[in-house]
């Protein structure tokens, strides 16, 4: 498998699991325990994603001083109400920041 | 009057995401080309799939010399969330015949969570389509931007970009979970689900599996 078969495979998979959602027959999406399932699902998924590219790399578990303390401080600024764009400048900046001192 | 004013911060937010976004797509174009891609392969990528956690994916399989199938499964993976993002939208986006192949791409993390954070069906669509324009426009032209730039621009992580991924998703997800006790339980758990599996399953199939813990929340 070329490289670009690989890229095609993905973009062409990728839509159609987008459209496979929007395009699901009425009743299953009327049924209470599918909508209750889709309704917490993003809440699970985004979770675990955040943990995954905060504490993996390579599929293996991964500490990154930087990284955590730039999440930490993002945490600090949404406990503070800060914008969204200003709490991710807070996490961008602090990370740089660390990784520049600690080397 | 309320409505108007509803639909107006839906817009402000999805250009706001938009805007955050632009970042992680510099970190996309820098890291695809650090993987051995070309430029015109990033750019497709971002073009078509049009999913940031896949495409993540694929060109960190891709530059760790793994399996290109293998990888592409993994990039599969991931985006088969967006089909129970569809399922969550299909109602309240109410797409019709051929707009429905056009919002079907716009069917992503960020799109999801702005929509789903309004507080009626019209600021939702309204959210959703500002954000999908914004994210869609900025993602592109920065992962062009990123892999042009990625020799100049130097080390991405040396800018903590690499950190603007998952606060961009703890930032969405955090209305929901100051808000409902029951919800932070379910994030703890995907959390903890996707990690403990991290080690021994291929990349992508982890944040998957976190699902588990909708159905324990269900079942309880």
């Amino acid at each position: 498998m070329t490289l670009w078969w690989a890229i095609a495979v993905v973009c062409v998979g990728c839509y159609a699991f987008k459209l496979a959602g929007l395009a699901a027959p009425r009743w299953v999406l009327e049924h209470p325990v599918v909508s209750r399932f889709a309704e917490l699902v993003p809440v699970a998924l985004l979770a675990a994603l955040v943990a995954v590219q905060m504490f993996s790399e390579q599929g293996r578990l991964h500490f990154d001083p930087a990284r955590t303390a730039g999440l930490a401080a993002a945490v600090v600024a949404l406990l503070l109400r800060a914008p969204f764009l200003v709490v991710l400048a807070i996490a961008a900046v602090i990370t740089a920041l660390v990784r520049v001192f600690s080397g | 009057m309320e409505e108007t004013s509803h639909r107006a911060a839906a817009i402000r937010d999805g250009l706001g995401v938009g805007v955050a976004v632009g970042l992680a797509g510099l970190a996309f174009g820098a890291a695809a080309v650090t993987a051995g891609m070309s430029i015109a392969q990033a750019c497709v990528l971002s073009l078509l799939a049009f999913t940031g956690a896949s495409q993540f994916a694929l060109a960190g399989a891709v530059g760790a010399g793994g399996d290109l199938a293998a990888s592409a499964a993994g990039a599969l993976l991931l985006g088969g969330r967006n089909t129970l993002y569809g399922l969550r939208l299909a109602g309240l986006l109410q797409a019709q015949g051929p707009r429905k192949l056009l919002v079907a791409q716009g069917v992503i993390d960020e799109t999801t969570a702005v929509a789903l954070a309004q507080p009626s069906p019209a600021a939702a669509r309204a959210g959703f389509t500002a954000t999908f324009a914004a994210v869609y426009v900025t993602w592109n032209l920065t992962t062009l931007g990123g892999a042009v730039g990625t020799s100049f621009l130097g080390d991405p992580r040396m800018l903590g970009l690499d950190v603007v991924g998952p606060a961009t998703f703890l930032a969405l997800l955090w209305p929901r979970l100051v808000r409902s006790a029951e919800l932070r339980w379910l994030a703890a758990g995907g959390a903890a689900i996707a990690l403990t599996a991290t080690p021994f399953l291929p990349p992508g199939v982890p944040v998957l599996l976190s699902a588990v813990a909708v159905l324990v929340v269900m079942v309880r």
